[in-house]
C-alpha cells in the first residue's frame, strides 16, 4: 500500500467525471425498445395485461411440458400464482418452493426445469432485466434451472443503466447481489460461432406486465 | 488524431519538404508534387539544407538523435509559410509528433507552431488551393493505398481519393481492408521481415483483386515495400505516388 | 503453459506465421469481432464522448488509486468480504492456496480471469496437489490441451471446431466425436455441472471494483461466472488494483465500452454485481467472499505519469482484433499472458524489458490500437518508450531491464545518420553516393533483411536535391 501511495499522487489535479446524458424514451418506446433488444439475443419477451398475467405464464408453460416450476411464495407474484394453480393446474408444472439453504436444497435445486422471479426494473437503452435476490428469492433461481421466467412490470423500465442506479439510490443500499440479464446463457467460445443455454438458463422469457 | 483543422486562404509561397525516400529513391514524384503546386501560382521554395524527418530514429527508440534531425528542419523551415509535404507520414512525423518530441523543453511552443504549418500535399491541394483537375489520360482503372498515417494521424485519405475521382478518365477502386496497414513500418520491415513480408502479400493480394494494374498512394515508403515485395513474388503490379499519376494525366 | 525462460520471439513469430491453419481461423474470428464492433458503435459521435468520458473516469480513479483502494478494503470489510493485498504473484498464489487449506478443499471451479492466468495459479495450485478447474467454456477447452490462452477475451480463437472436437473426443471420458458446436458445448455443459454441483470453492477475477459501495462488477456470457460466484460455499475474486473506480455511476459507461468493444455486444448476458456473502435469513450465495488485490509491479507503472496510461486497460481485447501484427501471429507466439499491443507495453513494464523488452518490436506503429482503444490509452506512444528504454543506459531508463538492448553498432548507427541529415553537405555527398553506387551496396544488415522478401531498392541517379537545383527552384 506504501508503494502505490508514494506512486500516485493525491489526483486533486484531476476532475471528478458525471455520467453521460440519459437517453429518453416514452412509455410504449420503452417496452418495444426492451422487447426487441431481448428478443435480438433470444430472450423470449410477452407484453401481457396486469390482469390476467398468470393465465400468459400458464399458458407458456403448458406448451412446454415441465416437472417442475421454482417460484417464491412470499413476493408479490407468489400468491397470483398460487390461485391461479389452484384454479387449473392441468398440464402445468408443479410449483416447488426453495427449502431452507442451498446446502440442503441443491439436489432439488439441479433437477429443477424452471423457476420464475421477480425483478426491480428493467433497461431500455441496453435491454436487460435487473434482478435483486434476497431471503425470499434466492440468487440462483435465476441460474440453475434451465428455464427462466421473469416478470416486470412496465412501469419500472427505465431509460438507462445510469437512470436505474441513480433513481433506486444503489450506491446508499447495494444488496449481496444485483444481476443484471439480458438473455439465455451463450457462448461464441467455438469458431465465434453463436450457441445459447452453455452453463446458465437455455431460456429466458420475460413478462411485461401492462 | 486530429480536430477537425481549420484551413488558411491560399498563400503565395509554400515550403516543400521533399522527404528523405522521395530525395533518393522517387524524385520523379517530389518534382511531380513541386510542379502541381506551381501551376496554381504558387512560389515554391525548396530548402536545400532539408533532410529527413526524423520518424526513422523516433520510432526505433531513439528520440534524442530524432530530436536533433527535427531541429534541423525546424531550424531549415523557419520562416512562416506552410510546409507542403508529399507523404503522410513524415507530415504525421512533423504535425503530430514533433510537439511530443519537444515536449517540456523550450522549443515545445515552436514545435507546435511549426506543426500547425505542415500540411500533407493532397491535403493542401484540396482544402487549401481546392484545384480543379482535367484528365487528359486514357482510361484506366487504379486503386489507392493509404498509410497508417495519412489515415490515422493526418486523417487525408478522403483529400486524396477525391482527387484521384476528380480524373474522368481514372476509375478508382477501393480495396477491401483499406484500412489495414501495408507491413512497412520503418525499422519494423528489416527487423521483422518475416511479419511484414505477410502483411505485403495480403496487401499484394487486395490490391490485385481489384484487377487494378496501379496502386496509388501518397506515401512512397509504402509503395517501395509494397511493390517492391510484389517483384520478390514475380506478381506484377505498378506503383505510383498521387502527385506523379495526377501531374502526367493533367499537364498538357 | 509457455516455457517463459527460453522466450524466443523471433522462432515463435516463424511458428506462428508458418500455420495456415492459425491464419485462417484468427482471420475469421478477428474479421467477425471487428464488424460486430462496428456495428454496436454505429454512431461516431457517442462513441468519442463515451471514449472521453471513460478516459477521464480512468485517469481520476487511477490519480486517486490510493484512497480508493482503502475506501475499497473499508467498504468490503463491513460488508463482510475479506481483502487480501498481494505485492507480487507467488504471494497471490500463497493466499488463494491457504484459503483452499482453510476449508480443506481440494477443487478450485474458476471463472475467467487474466490476473489469475497473470498468477499461473493453475500451475500453482497443480503442484500442490490442488485441481483447478476452468469453466469458461474457451478456457475450458484449452485447459484440455495444456494451453494458455491465446487472446484476452476469446481464449481458443486459434482453434476451429474440427480440432476441438478432437480435443473433446480425446480428453473427455465418454465424449463422442462431433463438430456440431451445440453439441461440443452441450459436452462441456454436462462435463461441468456435475462439478459446479459439487463444487468447494470458486475462483474469479473482476471486472470493476467499486470503491463507494464495495461492489465486484463482474460480466459474462455464459452463466460459468455466476456459478463459480454462487454455488460454492466460498468465493476468492482475484483483481488487479488498477480495477478500481470511485462511483457506481460509473460501471455503465465502462461497461458499455467493455462490452461493445470486446464482442460487440451492448450487454452481456450477465452483469453480475456482488457486494457481500451471504447475510442471515438469505439461502444461498457463498458464506465467504475473499478479495485478492494484486501489485505485481503495478505500483511501478502508476508511478511514471506516462506509463500510467498503460493501466486504464479495461482488458477488451479489441487493441489485439485490430492489430495487424496479432491478427497474423495470435496470442501463443507473444510468449506471454498477455499478448497484442497492449501486451506490448503491459509485459515488458511487469516482466522487465531485458525479458519481454522484444515484444515492443513487433509493431508497425499504424496506430489501428490506439484508434479503438475504448480508454484512450496512447499504444503506440507508448511501445516507442519501451523500445527507447531498451536503449537507454543507466540514469535516464526507469522500466526494469531497461537499456538491455544498448549497444555500440546500433547507437553508432543513428548517431552517423544523424549527422548525415543535420550536416547538409555530408546529406548531399551521401545521397549523391547512393545515386552512383547504390547498386554495389553489398547484401548485409538491415538491406540484407529489407530483400528477405522484397526486391533491392533502385536508388535515383539525381536526387530531388539536384533535380531541384537544375531546375532552378528557389532554394533559399
Amino acid at each position: 500500500m506504501s508503494n502505490i501511495r508514494a506512486a500516485a499522487g493525491d489526483g486533486s489535479e484531476v476532475p471528478a467525471t458525471a455520467c453521460l446524458p440519459i437517453a429518453t424514451y416514452g412509455p410504449q418506446e420503452k417496452i418495444d425498445r426492451l422487447k426487441s433488444l431481448m428478443e435480438a439475443v433470444k430472450a423470449e419477451v410477452h407484453v401481457v395485461s396486469k390482469k390476467d398475467w398468470p393465465t400468459a405464464v400458464k399458458s407458456v408453460l403448458r406448451q412446454r411440458k415441465l416437472k417442475t416450476l421454482l417460484y417464491a411464495p412470499e413476493t408479490a407474484l407468489g400468491p397470483e400464482l398460487e390461485t391461479a394453480w389452484q384454479n387449473d393446474s392441468e398440464g402445468l408444472p408443479e410449483l416447488v418452493v426453495y427449502e431452507g439453504e442451498i446446502e440442503s436444497f441443491k439436489e432439488t435445486l439441479f433437477q429443477t426445469d424452471a423457476a420464475i422471479t421477480t425483478t426491480v426494473g428493467a433497461i431500455a437503452e441496453t435491454g436487460a432485466v435487473v434482478l435483486w435476490p434476497d431471503s425470499t428469492e434466492p440468487r440462483l433461481m435465476s441460474l440453475v434451472p434451465p428455464v427462466h421466467i421473469a416478470v416486470v412490470e412496465s412501469a419500472t423500465i427505465y431509460n438507462s443503466f445510469c437512470e436505474i442506479i441513480q433513481t433506486q439510490s444503489w450506491p446508499e443500499k447495494m444488496p449481496t447481489n444485483v444481476i443484471l440479464i439480458s438473455g439465455p446463457s451463450k457462448t461464441a467460445d467455438i469458431e465465434m460461432t453463436l450457441a445459447f443455454g452453455v452453463h446458465g438458463p437455455k431460456e429466458l422469457i420475460v413478462f411485461i406486465l401492462k | 488524431m486530429q480536430a477537425k483543422r481549420q484551413y488558411p486562404s491560399k498563400p503565395d509561397k509554400v515550403y516543400f519538404f521533399g522527404t528523405c525516400v522521395i530525395d533518393l529513391i522517387y524524385p520523379d514524384a517530389g518534382m511531380a508534387a513541386i510542379q502541381l503546386l506551381e501551376r496554381e501560382g504558387l512560389e515554391v521554395i525548396f530548402p536545400q539544407d532539408q533532410s529527413c524527418c526524423g520518424q526513422p530514429a523516433f520510432n526505433s527508440g531513439f528520440p534524442d538523435e530524432a530530436r536533433k534531425v527535427a531541429r534541423e528542419q525546424m531550424r531549415v523551415f523557419h520562416r512562416d509559410y506552410p510546409i507542403v509535404v508529399p507523404s503522410g507520414s513524415c507530415a504525421g512525423m512533423m504535425r503530430c509528433h514533433y510537439p511530443e518530441l519537444f515536449e517540456g523543453t523550450e522549443l515545445q511552443a515552436a514545435a507546435e507552431k511549426f506543426g500547425g504549418r505542415v500540411f500533407e500535399l493532397t491535403e493542401f491541394l484540396t482544402r487549401v488551393l481546392q484545384v480543379k483537375l482535367e484528365d487528359f489520360g486514357a482510361p484506366m482503372k487504379v486503386t489507392w493505398h493509404s498509410s497508417c498515417h495519412a489515415l490515422r494521424e493526418m486523417g487525408v485519405t478522403e483529400d486524396s481519393k477525391s482527387l484521384l475521382r476528380q480524373l474522368k478518365n481514372v476509375e478508382l477502386v477501393e480495396l477491401q481492408n483499406e484500412k489495414e496497414c501495408c507491413g512497412f513500418g520503418g525499422t519494423f520491415s528489416v527487423k521483422h521481415p518475416e511479419i511484414s513480408g505477410s502483411m505485403a502479400r495480403d496487401k499484394i493480394d487486395d490490391i490485385q483483386a481489384t484487377g487494378a494494374p496501379v496502386v496509388i498512394s501518397g506515401d512512397c515508403a509504402c509503395l517501395l515495400h509494397i511493390t517492391g515485395a510484389a517483384e520478390k513474388l514475380r506478381r506484377p503490379l505498378r506503383g505510383r505516388h498521387i502527385a506523379e499519376f495526377i501531374w502526367e494525366r493533367t499537364h498538357d | 503453459m509457455i516455457d517463459q525462460t527460453a522466450f524466443n520471439f523471433k522462432q515463435n513469430i516463424s511458428k506462428a506465421l508458418g500455420d495456415r491453419q492459425l491464419r485462417a481461423n484468427l482471420k475469421s474470428a478477428m474479421d467477425g469481432l471487428k464488424a460486430k464492433r462496428l456495428n454496436v458503435f454505429a454512431d461516431d459521435d457517442e462513441l468519442q464522448q463515451l471514449r472521453t468520458l471513460c478516459n477521464a473516469i480512468k485517469k481520476r480513479a487511477l490519480s486517486r488509486l490510493p484512497q480508493l483502494l482503502e475506501q475499497l478494503e473499508e467498504k468490503c470489510a463491513q460488508n463482510g468480504i475479506q481483502v487480501h493485498w498481494a505485492e507480487t504473484t507467488d504471494a497471490a498464489c500463497r493466499i488463494v492456496l491457504d484459503i483452499m487449506k482453510q476449508h480443506g478443499a481440494s477443487r478450485l471451479l474458476k471463472g475467467k480471469s487474466m490476473v489469475s492466468e497473470e498468477m499461473h495459479l493453475n500451475q500453482y495450485l497443480q503442484k500442490k496437489g490442488i485441481e483447478a478447474i476452468e469453466t469458461d467454456l474457451g478456457e475450458f477447452i484449452i485447459q484440455l490441451d495444456g494451453e494458455p490462452p491465446s487472446h484476452i477475451i476469446v481464449p481458443a480463437v486459434h482453434k476451429n471446431k474440427d480440432q476441438i472436437a478432437k480435443t473433446f473426443h480425446e480428453k473427455i471420458p465418454g465424449a463422442p466425436y462431433t463438430e456440431v458446436v451445440e453439441e461440443l458445448n452441450s459436452i462441456a455443459r454436462k462435463n461441468l455441472r456435475q462439478k459446479f454441483f459439487e463444487g468447494q470453492i470458486g475462483l474469479s477475477g473482476v471486472n470493476f471494483a467499486v470503491a463507494e459501495t464495495g461492489t465486484l462488477c463482474l460480466v459474462e456470457n455464459e452463466g460459468n461466472g455466476r456459478m463459480c460466484t454462487t454455488v460454492p460455499p466460498v468465493h476468492i475474486a482475484v483483481m488487479g488494483i488498477e480495477k478500481v473506480v470511485e462511483r457506481m455511476e460509473e460501471i455503465p459507461p465502462l461497461l458499455r465500452l467493455l462490452t461493445g468493444s470486446a464482442t460487440g455486444q451492448l450487454i452481456t448476458t450477465y452483469v453480475n454485481m456482488i457486494t457481500s456473502p451471504r447475510k442471515p435469513g438469505e439461502k444461498d450465495g457463498p458464506k465467504e467472499v475473499h478479495l485478492v488485490l494484486l501489485d505485481n509491479g503495478r505500483s511501478k507503472i502508476l508511478a511514471d505519469a506516462e506509463l500510467r496510461q498503460t493501466l486504464y486497460c479495461i482488458r477488451c481485447g479489441t487493441c489485439l482484433n485490430h492489430c495487424p501484427v496479432y491478427t497474423r501471429l495470435g496470442g501463443h507466439a507473444y510468449g506471454f499472458v498477455y499478448p497484442g499491443p497492449i501486451g506490448e507495453i503491459l509485459t515488458p513494464q511487469i516482466e522487465g524489458l531485458d525479458v519481454a523488452g522484444e515484444l515492443a518490436t513487433a509493431s508497425t506503429l499504424c496506430n489501428a490500437c490506439e484508434e479503438v482503444c475504448p480508454v484512450m490509452i496512447p499504444i503506440p506512444r507508448l511501445i516507442r518508450r519501451m523500445r527507447t528504454e531498451s536503449y537507454a543506459k543507466n540514469s535516464s531508463g526507469t522500466v526494469k531491464g531497461h537499456g538491455y538492448k544498448a549497444n555500440f553498432l546500433e547507437s553508432t548507427a543513428w548517431t552517423v545518420w544523424a549527422k548525415m541529415n543535420t550536416i547538409p553537405w555530408l546529406n548531399s555527398l551521401n545521397s549523391r553516393m547512393l545515386g552512383l553506387l547504390g547498386g554495389l551496396l553489398p547484401k548485409a544488415g538491415p538491406l540484407k533483411a529489407w530483400m528477405s522478401v522484397r526486391s533491392k531498392p533502385k536508388f535515383a541517379a539525381k536526387s530531388l536535391h539536384q533535380r531541384v537545383k537544375e531546375r532552378g527552384v528557389n532554394r533559399e
